[in-house]
């Protein structure tokens, strides 16, 4: 007997707020499986992996910093997303900024230029990240190009290329030829908020971010047009919405959003150019901004929670040993749980008949 | 239901904490050491030797220590915290093993002055951060000779990682050592641009077989290049452990890391009290840096690597020892010299005969 799915109209608030719920729940019933089979305790090592790190205050700040660039990058994959357009490649648009605003950081080393060097290299850096996300725009609108497979593509040479600098023009030359920049100067450096801790102005900046993001794509009429444009191209053509101009749009806009990450990150954090920059951040964000479906402020606490399995994980391996694979099946339990339960919520099964019957 | 969860997450706290504040307590006169690795401790190559390392610890000083590990952390700025979350988690000792961690270990260092730390592979120091690093290439100039005897197609196949110091260093050893034997031998290299990637390593071995190279070494961590190796049929030597299970008929020998003697000796000094900020480049005199057995191999050339072994251990052979030219033919270290540690530790140039341009240079 054939089963069949039907998507259901009308679906009420309460029932998608829940959904997301529901699929934490079925994760942690699978953690807690998993931590007997391993031999834990179960509820021992959730206390350590979920409930610990939000009980110190310098774990806390550790979460936020980590959820910073994943949600930038996440509310400008928004965007993208709401629009049909799949931007793979945020990773190099975050390693693009960071080069970008890093070029003027390096320039500007030893010569006491001022406190204008910061400001400038924020947005250089968002503009080395949109330019970055405009070149699949471009071989899309142009060419016809699958931009999933270009601004995938378009990671990896942005990766070597940070990789060629950091090795050649650009080696600190007191460094014994190890691959990284000088260290910037402290006017190219994010000011930090608390007097302990790595929390950073590039938070607020981040806020800043979801708030338009959520404004704009709520409440004005571009919202509007990625919305139709993703969701009905053909009506949007009708309606006089320039096809062209929205994947430009887009891609621009989550582009110097990832650069503007890139470049948070290196003058924040991390305080030098070298070969690696990010832990994958361009790539998780694709998952925190499917997870928080595709609303900023959604997506804020998608970034939250994948940050705490990331700290909550790293606490697990020190005090009880579990292995890092730990961290990763719980990020991809999730995942398959909010996106199963997605499905539940929104469609039901229906078993279809056989033909004997009228 | 709302309200169950929200129950249940508060007492699943609360049993996490006093679970976490008994164990401290017993904990208190242990020394708590710990490990930020780059690979994963089943890696089998230089994690995995690093993880050997911290055993011995264990087994040397029994319930007189803590010992606990982070593994798989990248370089970049998730090692900052992970390293700050050891010394909160009142680690008194902590070695981290990548070079990628040097910037990030010194940060933390500097927030917590009384943990002391220990970073492999770097250049930079502070009053509780110590370097320490092993004499690598003295090793590699012994695969250069066994391969240049061993080889038929005169042709060498090298998996490099990165191209820092300590890698370009390795190749030149290799191939000094290969010259000393065979001056008309070839080296090929293929960056891998990676530590620990299995499928990118056995591609790499695959192609430089293809290639005509009857010899492969790697600088990369896995044991993936061994196994390409054995079933294609030729040599390999391993890295950083003895990798012979993974390549019974083609491993050669191994360089093998024995980090043991010097982190049993780092942990004794901070019981004593007498731990100071050093710059340790230990080889094969200290035992820090081992051949495994020499295998699949004739007996000639297995005692004429023997000798080798001896004179570099009795300080009569040195790798670097003049005459040394560049690429360009230009004489670098003059008959009876030899190259300064620091011009090893910052090498950016190939010798004489290697066939390839350093990256990025």
């Amino acid at each position: 007997m054939p089963l069949r799915l039907e998507r259901q109209e009308n679906v009420s608030g309460l029932r998608l707020a829940l959904a997301p719920l529901l699929a934490l729940v079925f994760t942690l019933i699978v953690g807690a499986i998993m931590f007997v089979v391993l031999g834990h305790d179960p509820i021992r090592a959730f206390g350590i992996y979920f409930v610990g790190p939000l009980l110190d205050p310098y774990t806390l700040q550790e979460l936020v910093v980590k959820a910073g660039p994943l949600l930038m990058i996440g509310t400008g994959l928004a965007f993208c997303y709401r629009a049909n357009r799949w931007n793979i490649g945020a990773e190099g648009q975050y390693v693009a900024g960071a080069v970008v605003g890093s070029w003027l950081a390096l320039v500007t080393h030893g010569t006491d230029a001022g406190p204008w060097v910061l400001p400038a290299m924020l947005v250089m850096g968002a503009l080395g990240g949109a330019l970055w996300g405009l070149i699949p725009a471009f071989l899309r609108v142009r060419f016809g190009s699958s931009e999933i497979l270009t601004s995938l593509m378009l990671v990896y040479v942005a990766q070597l290329g940070l990789d060629y600098l950091v090795r050649g023009p650009w080696k600190d030359p007191d460094g014994f030829n190890f691959p990284q920049s000088v260290t910037f100067d402290a006017n190219a450096v994010m000011p930090l908020l608390m007097d302990e801790g790595r929390l950073h102005g590039g938070i607020i900046l981040a806020l800043v971010a979801v708030v338009v993001a959520t404004f704009v794509l709520g409440r004005t009429l571009v919202g509007y047009s990625i919305e139709i444009g993703g969701s009905a191209p053909r009506a949007a053509a009708f309606a006089g919405f320039d096809e062209r101009r929205v994947t430009y749009g887009v891609f621009a806009v989550s582009g110097a959003l990832a650069g503007l990450a890139g470049i948070i990150e290196v003058a924040g954090p991390i305080g030098n150019l070298q070969p690696s920059i990010s832990p994958g951040y361009g790539f998780t964000a694709i998952i925190a901004a499917m997870l928080g479906r595709l609303h900023p402020v959604g997506i804020v606490v998608a970034s939250l929670v994948l940050a705490l399995t990331y700290i909550g994980g790293e606490a697990a391996q020190i005090s009880m040993r579990l292995p890092f694979d730990v961290t990763r099946v719980f990020q991809g339990t999730l995942l398959i749980a909010i996106l199963a339960a997605d499905v539940m919520v929104r469609y039901r099964v229906r078993r279809v008949e056989g033909t004997s019957h009228a | 239901m709302r309200k169950i969860i929200s129950m249940a997450v508060a007492i699943a706290a609360g049993l996490g904490l006093a679970g976490a504040a008994a164990t401290g307590a017993l904990a208190a006169e242990k020394l708590k050491v710990a490990w930020v690795y780059i690979g994963p401790v089943g890696d089998f190559g230089w994690t995995y030797q690093h993880d050997q390392g911290r055993k011995a610890v264990e087994k040397e000083f029994g319930d007189k220590v803590e010992t606990t590990y982070v593994e798989n952390v990248p370089e970049g700025p998730d090692a900052e915290r992970v390293i700050e979350q050891l010394a909160r988690a009142g680690n008194k000792l902590i070695f981290t093993t990548s070079f990628g961690y040097m910037e990030p270990t010194l940060k933390v260092a500097k927030r917590n002055p009384k943990v002391f730390f220990e970073h492999a592979t770097g250049y930079k120091r502070d009053k509780n951060v110590s370097t320490y690093n092993s004499k690598f290439h003295e090793g590699r100039y012994i695969l250069g000779q066994i391969a240049a005897k061993t080889s038929k197609t005169g042709t060498i196949g090298y998996i490099a990682s990165f191209p820092i110091p300590e890698v370009i260093s390795g190749i030149n050893a290799l191939m000094l050592g290969a010259q000393s034997v065979n001056p008309d031998i070839k080296v090929k290299i293929v960056w891998a641009n990676s530590w620990f990637d299995p499928a990118k390593e056995a591609d790499a071995a695959k192609a430089l077989i293809d290639q005509g190279a009857d010899v492969i070494s790697q600088h990369t961590d896995s044991p993936a290049a061994m196994q390409a190796a054995e079933q294609r049929g030729v040599k390999a030597f391993g890295q950083a452990s003895d990798m012979i299970n993974f390549g019974p008929h083609a491993q050669l020998t191994s360089i093998v890391d024995n980090w043991a003697p010097y982190y049993i000796e780092r942990v004794k000094e901070v019981m004593d009290g007498t731990w100071k900020s050093t710059d340790t480049w230990s080889g094969m005199k200290d035992g820090e840096v081992v051949m495994a057995p020499y295998t699949n191999m004739p007996d000639d050339v297995k005692a004429f690597a023997q000798a080798t072994e001896a004179k570099i251990k009795s300080g009569e052979l040195n790798p670097f020892k003049g005459p040394i030219y560049d690429q360009s033919g230009k004489l670098v270290v003059k008959e009876g010299d030899v190259l300064p540690d620091k011009d090893i530790l910052s090498m950016n140039w190939y010798v004489k005969g290697i066939d390839d341009k350093v990256p990025g240079k």
